[in-house]
């Protein structure tokens, strides 16, 4: 591998031999399309485990470029909604899109984060026997072919990249520690910047500031709300003040179904969330 | 990468580094190890060859042979210890690659024979012959050439890890159930390769062989030479082992093994990431078992029964997963404990092998390799106190 | 024989059933065959083929054997035969066994067999009282010699004899044996006792060896009254003589001249082709519902250790070998008693292999719960040292079990099916089994708390549910079902250090194939792969059969992982 030309030659037997063995790798999937500003379109969404409707003739439409907070009380059926999108469960009913020309139902989830959704989980998963700095790494957007990365070296733009998320994050003492060592929230904000990262056009977030300081739940509201515009962002939370600072559109999910959806005012003044939340024992 | 792990590395110290870490930073160990492997490679041939029987020093070839098995056992060890310990695929099924490779390698040691059968037939190995087959089965076809056939040794392992890992990984068979469908492969095998019907010698398995590439390989010298293919073999299977897990493909394989769904989530196709790596480590088993086959002089359906699979995973656990160089640490020491209890106290090695399992998955789980830096670290403290009392 | 045979059969259930009550049955059953043996045998039937003898003195009648040529000989046979003495019989059989010599110092007439480790000397047998003689050197006796004239002849006196016996059973076997070589003699012997036969089914058999014998006829229709007598008929002999009937020679030369008889006997042999079909399918079901009950009774106990609590045990083929072992050894502790001694195994074999399996819960798999590779090479790691402890205890060689006797044996149903006890019980025996477990997990106060700490272990826990109790006793359990599976299948296999290992993979496979944590389908699953091995093997032959389905299994379990009836719902989903 000494010699460059040697080099270019290997990468590009190897892009030839993992396009063929990826079947199809990353041509799979259409490009995004926006031309009617909704990135993602949920239709009559249904899920059923043994009898029990986790998701309940779901309609949703999320705009590019919104930041989108939804609330629920448990069991709504917030996750399974975002493991419908991004193809950990398949719906019995209803159609999914993203954009105008992907049929989220039709890929599976590594095929659903190339074309751009991506995931932060409830509880923060991150790769705890690696490092930070290899976190961020293998989140980076990308071909991420079996060949290519048998043979990936890293660019200066690509190092550049990885310091500024680390900046953005602020991980950049904690760039060679074990990620399975870092505190709760920083193991959160290390997911998030996975998830910056991935550069994907919707972001889904699951509760990002469960077990943060309200310092850190400060910072995580400034970060989601930068990254409006530019992406289009899903938020789940419970936290209502939370919600309240960042969010613009709430939509209220109550068994498996939308209750309300509009500015936080109006669906806090909404008789049937009302209900929902102080009938069921309240939050 | 290096210069990302330079920067600040006063602040990592806090948090205990990975085995990988290790790895990355102060590779000693497999350093250690190359340097082992070559200098026993160079020094065995000389203590056989040059040193005059008799002489203290002098190796018999019952030794240059015991040697050389330890090396087919440790490639096969570095080859599951890829898949165990970097991807957590715990295989148990792994000797059935190794015995496909040994057979690749047993055809062609097998057609080299010739007329010197006892049936003395030219094409035909004599089994055939006793169970009066009047053609050469069209898969033992080309197995007379030595270039076809060391072709077929990673082929042919190759091919079923394929086959087998596409089918498996693709459904996301994972965990136990993986294991145990591993187990039932080979001891589907087993069953298959004990009957007549399927060509392979059967019962009795490939055996009385004379040739290898012409030379007699009952001489010195070639015995000496495959010992040398050997550790060569061994080398740079290591060694490549060694770069793929110091890839970036290494580092997406331990981060399928950590939080496989994450991966997925991420963008990779974890299936395809286990699939060619599975089939990596199949070729290597492959491998190993050619090398073993002419040194020991027999292949078998033995080779396929699950317990062999199991032990190779145990010679990995007892030398610290994760690491390579513990697989082969792991392989020689367990292996040279068996040569010698199986010798002296018959009866007490199952006993020994059995609790060596039960031993190492409740007080070893980093293995040999892994307590050393535990020990090491226990020491330095007592010292330090030790010297902090003296003051 | 219909009549006695399945009174047995529902009498040894209860065996199984009940140790007790079995017990009971077992000391009346033997008492009833003592009866049946020693009660005196007295001819059935009034019109015998021949005359009867004038006198009853075996003896005398016996003395002339010594001296005679083999037309005398068979003479002496033909009086015996028709003495009526009780004895009589087994006097023909020993004869024709060549057991009969005459003592050189006296002349009289013994039965003589040869004695373990006495190479020299036989023991004797009185054959009119049929009682001991004690031993006498070999040189003091010559042998009556038999030669293949008398031995055919001698063949069809006792099978005559046998004619005549009080027991149906008897009757019946006997007009099967001499069906087999029909002649003239044996014609007549059925003809004289049909009229006289009261049991339904011996006069069936007797006129199914008459219609076999009209089919010589030369009368076109005599032979076509016989093939319609033989419609229906089971027997292979029948199937063997209609279809010779119909199948043209080489030379195209038919056996039947007549074209009614061979149509009639083409529909007849279409019938019996059908039913024989039907018990043969019914015999492969039988012979693959077996496999499968032993495959689910080595499975089952797994099923709770991997399925209810997902714990690994590669130990659990070695607690199967223990039971068995408790089965041999408890064989060893009562020796006279091989029925008493395998009913008590059952529960002995429980509490060995179960005391086993909390021994290994609470020794080493609890520290290892949430880590189930390494409980699987903890286990196996085990499973070597059990064994080899065997090897020391025992020895490395198999140990015979014997079966008893309420075990042994064959139900004739009829002449296309034949089921054996063993397969029968070990079947009715492991669903048995399987209810018991399935009652405890559902209707116990243990099994509510093994189902709790499997769905949710810190809920349950904050329930005030002792999980390490209930850990322990799940495991026990299994374990000590894996030892009553032993039991059963030390009444099928060899007993021996490797026995468990045989069992591993394929319980594993019935496990995951019927799907984790679901009895009902490991009891499926078991079932089925049985059959299926069973409906495979004509095909392919036993080897063969288990690969395939081996491989079969490995991408049944791709298609599906979660097996056949996977469990559902937000708990499988896992995180």
């Amino acid at each position: 591998m000494s010699a460059p030309g040697l080099r270019g030659g290997i990468e590009r037997f190897g892009n030839t031999v993992g396009r063929v063995l990826n079947r199809g790798g990353s041509a799979a999937a259409p490009r995004l399309d926006l031309s009617h500003d909704i990135i993602l379109y949920l239709e009559g969404i249904t899920v059923s485990f043994d009898g029990f409707r986790a998701l309940n003739n779901l309609s949703l439409y999320v705009e590019a470029g919104e930041l989108r907070c939804i609330i629920g009380p448990n069991g709504a059926g917030k996750t399974t909604m975002m493991d419908v999108i991004t193809g950990k469960t398949r719906p019995d009913l209803g159609s999914a899109w993203f954009g105008q020309t992907v049929d989220l139902l039709t890929l599976t989830e590594p095929e659903i984060a190339e074309v751009g959704i991506g995931r932060k989980f409830q509880k923060p998963t991150v790769f705890s026997e690696h490092s930070v700095f290899e976190n961020l790494e293998l989140a980076m957007a990308g071909n991420k072919s079996v060949w290519r990365m048998l043979f990936a070296k890293m660019t200066p733009e690509q190092h550049l990249r990885i310091d500024e998320v680390l900046e953005t994050i602020g991980l950049k003492d904690h760039r060679a520690a074990r990620a399975g060592s870092l505190s709760h929230g920083q193991k959160q904000w290390l997911e998030i910047g996975m998830l910056l990262m991935q550069d994907p056009a919707l972001l889904l977030v699951d509760e990002p500031v469960a077990g943060m300081t309200p310092q850190e739940t400060e910072r995580t509201a400034e970060l989601l709300v930068s990254l409006a515009g530019k992406h289009s962002v899903v938020v789940v939370e419970h936290d209502m003040n939370f919600v309240r600072s960042i969010a613009r559109t709430v939509t209220v999910l109550h068994q498996g179904s939308v209750l309300a959806e509009g500015s936080m005012e109006q669906v806090q003044n909404d008789p049937k969330v009302i209900e929902v939340y102080l009938g069921d024992g309240g939050h | 990468m290096e210069n990302a792990m330079e920067a600040p590395r006063k602040l990592a110290k806090h948090a205990p580094p990975t085995p990988y870490q290790l790895l990355m930073r102060n590779d000693l160990p497999s350093g250690l190890f190359l340097t082992v492997l070559a200098i026993v490679t160079v020094l065995v041939p000389i203590l056989h060859l040059v040193v005059p029987e008799g002489n203290v020093l002098h190796l018999s070839s019952y030794s240059v042979t015991l040697i050389g098995k330890y090396m087919c056992y440790a490639l096969l060890a570095v080859a599951v210890d890829l898949i165990w310990g970097y991807c957590g695929i715990l295989s148990l099924g792994h000797t059935a690659f190794f015995a496909l490779g040994g057979y690749a390698m047993g055809m062609y040691l097998m057609r080299q024979i010739g007329t010197r059968g006892v049936y003395a037939d030219p094409v035909l190995p004599d089994f055939m012959v006793f169970l009066n087959w009047k053609e050469l089965p069209w898969f033992w076809q080309g197995m007379d050439q030595f270039w076809f056939a060391m072709i077929m040794v990673v082929f042919i392992p190759g091919l079923l890890a394929y086959v087998f890992g596409w089918l498996a990984f693709r459904s996301r068979v994972t965990g136990v159930y993986l294991s145990i469908i591993t187990q039932a492969l080979t001891y589907a095998l087993l069953l298959a390769f004990f009957r007549n019907e399927m060509g392979f010698g059967g019962n009795n398995g490939l055996t009385d062989f004379k040739d290898l590439l012409g030379m007699d390989l009952k001489q010195p010298g070639v015995r000496i030479a495959l010992f040398v293919a050997t550790g060569v073999c061994l080398g740079f299977g290591y060694f490549a082992c060694r770069y793929v897990v110091r890839s970036r493909f290494g580092r997406v394989v331990q981060a399928i093994r950590d939080a496989e769904s994450r991966a997925r989530f991420i963008g990779y196709r974890v299936e395809n990431y286990k699939l060619w790596l599975f089939t990596f480590s199949a070729m290597l088993a492959g491998l190993a078992g050619a090398l073993y086959v002419p040194q020991v002089g027999i292949i078998n359906p033995g080779e396929f029964a699950p317990i062999n699979s199991i032990e190779v995973v145990i010679w990995v656990a007892v030398g610290g997963r994760g690491t390579l160089y513990g697989a082969v640490v792991g392989a020689v020491l367990v292996n040279y404990a068996k040569t010698v209890l199986t010798d002296a106290l018959p009866d007490v090695w199952l006993y020994a092998l059995g609790a060596l399992f039960v031993v190492v998955t409740l007080f070893l789980p980093k293995g040999i390799v892994g307590v050393l830096p535990d020990l090491k670290a226990k020491i330095d403290t007592l010292r330090l106190q030790r010297a902090r009392r003296a003051r | 024989m219909k009549p006695i045979r399945p009174k047995l059969c529902l009498r040894h259930q209860l065996a199984i059933l009940c140790a007790a009550l079995g017990l009971a049955a077992f000391g009346a059953s033997t008492a009833k065959a003592d009866e049946a043996a020693a009660a005196p045998v007295e001819p059935a039937v009034a019109a015998t083929t021949v005359a009867p003898a004038a006198t009853n003195d075996l003896a005398a009648l016996l003395a002339p054997l010594a001296n005679a040529n083999f037309a005398e000989k068979e003479a002496v046979a033909q009086k015996v035969a028709v003495s009526g003495h009780p004895n009589a019989r087994p006097t023909l059989a020993a004869f024709l066994d060549g057991k009969l010599y005459a003592r050189s110092s006296d002349g009289v007439v013994v039965v003589a067999e040869a004695v373990e480790g006495g190479e020299e000397s036989l023991a004797l047998t009185d054959p009119v009282t049929q009682k001991s003689l004690g031993t006498e050197p070999a040189e003091g006796l010559s042998k009556i010699g038999t030669n293949n004239s008398l031995r055919k002849s001698l063949k069809n006196l006792l099978a005559q004899i046998a004619l005549t016996d009080p027991d149906p059973a008897v009757r019946l076997s006997a007009v099967k044996e001499s069906m087999r070589a029909l002649d003239e003699t044996t014609v007549a012997s059925f003809r004289a006792t049909l009229a006289a036969e009261n049991d339904t089914k011996v006069k069936r058999a007797i006129e199914v060896g008459l219609a076999l014998a009209d089919l010589e006829s030369p009368e076109a229709d005599t032979r076509l009254a016989a093939v319609r007598a033989l419609d229906g008929e089971l027997a292979p002999e029948v199937h063997n003589r209609l279809t010779t009937l119909v199948t043209p020679a080489e030379d195209g030369t038919l056996a039947e001249p007549d074209e009614r008889v061979r149509l009639a006997a083409n529909a007849a042999l279409d019938n019996i082709n059908f039913w024989r079909s039907v018990y043969g399918a019914a015999e492969t079901m039988f012979f693959g519902l077996s496999l499968g009950s032993v495959l689910v009774l080595a499975a089952i106990g797994l099923a709770i250790t991997f399925g209810v609590m997902g714990v690994i045990n590669m130990a659990h083929g070695e607690l199967i070998m223990l039971g068995a072992y408790t089965a041999y050894v408890m064989q060893l502790l009562i020796p006279d008693n091989h029925g008493l001694a395998l009913l008590l195994s059952v529960p002995a074999a429980f509490l060995v292999s179960g005391a086993f399996g909390v021994a290994i819960e609470r020794g080493i798999v609890r520290f290892l719960y949430g880590r189930p590779l390494e409980t699987l090479l903890a286990t196996f790691g085990l499973s070597l040292i059990l064994q080899q402890l065997v090897r020391s205890v025992f020895s490395p060689n198999n140990r015979p079990v014997s079966i008893p006797e309420f075990m042994s044996g064959v139900w004739q149903v009829n002449d296309a099916l034949a089921l054996t006890y063993n397969r029968l019980y070990i079947l009715v025996f492991s669903l048995m089994v399987f209810a018991a477990l399935v009652a405890v997990l559902k209707r116990t106060p243990l099994g509510l708390q093994v189902r709790a700490v499997s769905l949710n272990r810190p809920m349950a826990r904050a329930m005030g549910v002792r999980s390490a109790f209930v850990d322990a006793a799940t495991f026990g359990l299994g374990a000590g079902i894996a030892g009553i599976a032993g039991v059963a299948l030390s009444q099928l296999t060899n007993v021996g250090p490797n026995l468990g290992q045989a069992y591993i993979i394929d319980s594993f496979m019935v496990v995951v194939f019927g799907g984790v944590g679901n009895l009902w389908g490991t009891l499926i699953g078991g079932m089925s792969l049985g059959v299926i091995n069973k409906l495979l093997e004509p095909y392919a032959g036993a080897v063969l059969a288990k690969i395939l389905v081996l491989v079969a299994l490995i991408l049944f379990i791709q298609r599906k992982p979660r097996g056949l009836f996977p469990q559902k719902g937000r708990a499988a989903e896992g995180h």
